[in-house]
């Protein structure tokens, strides 16, 4: 049972049998990466506006809004890897770290740089290879 | 950086211990869930490590930039492979293998311009 861990939801303890992915699946996915990625973004505003104080981690609204964007995004996901192979699926999820540049460029002013890049890029042939690795 | 790591390695820790706490009879309903959790030491305590693992990563980004730091958490699939070989028994093959490495490179690649 513990074998199929990658595959299928976390919360059944059977795969789905492989079948080829629907169009709901994948928008589903990439919502999830999107949202995630969101979450993020706010992460870190609500982190920038964080001090040695309990007041200004309680009225931190970024840091709620960082947590359900979060949640929705492992909701999105969920419901997302319920039909469909994760071999499509699970990679999809990476794309968050691309969003994650763009945000992080428009909202924080980090730059693009060639290592950033690279490094995304490697990542996402990796997680690619570990789906496949997994099937 | 090295926050990153540690908060890499509690979410595959959060994740394993879901995945035993769970074992295929999680219930439907929203609430039956939620229920669910408090009565199963080991779902309640994945789901504190989750909490934590996001902690860590908000003091981190604190002081790291955003597009470096985020796409380090791809190194819980790293531990989460790696976990699973000792924890549930999972044999490794060659795509796994070379992912493993890739993965681990491009994080390199990204921690070695954090330092700069």
């Amino acid at each position: 049972m513990h074998r199929d861990f990658w595959r299928g939801d976390p919360w059944k303890g059977k795969p789905e049998v492989s079948q080829p992915t629907p169009f709901s699946s994948i928008l589903l996915v990439f919502g999830a990466s999107l949202v995630g990625s969101v979450g993020a973004a706010f992460l870190k505003s609500g982190a920038e506006h964080l001090h040695r104080d309990l007041r200004s981690l309680l009225t931190n609204w970024r840091l709620a809004a960082g947590v359900v964007f979060f949640l929705a995004s492992s909701i999105l996901y969920l419901k997302g890897i319920k039909k469909g192979e994760l071999t499509v699926l699970y990679p999809m999820v990476s794309l968050g770290y691309v969003w994650t540049l763009v945000w992080s460029r428009l909202f924080f002013g980090e730059p693009f740089t060639r290592a950033k890049l690279t490094g995304v890029g490697v990542i996402l042939c990796g997680i690619v290879l570990l789906a496949m690795g997994n099937r | 950086m090295g926050l990153v790591l540690i908060c890499t390695f509690v979410g595959a820790a959060a994740q394993i211990l879901m995945k035993t706490g769970t074992q295929g009879t999680a219930p439907d309903g929203a609430l039956q869930l939620f229920l669910y959790i408090f009565r199963s030491p080991r779902l309640f305590a994945g789901y504190a490590l989750y909490g934590l693992s996001t902690v860590l990563l908000t003091v981190a980004l604190k002081y790291g930039e955003l597009s470096l730091i985020y796409p380090v958490i791809a190194l819980t699939y790293v531990w989460v492979t790696a976990l699973s070989v000792f924890v549930f028994g999972e044999t490794l093959n060659p795509f796994k293998v070379v992912g493993l490495c890739t993965v681990i490179f491009g994080v390199g690649i990204l921690g070695r311009a954090s330092r700069k």
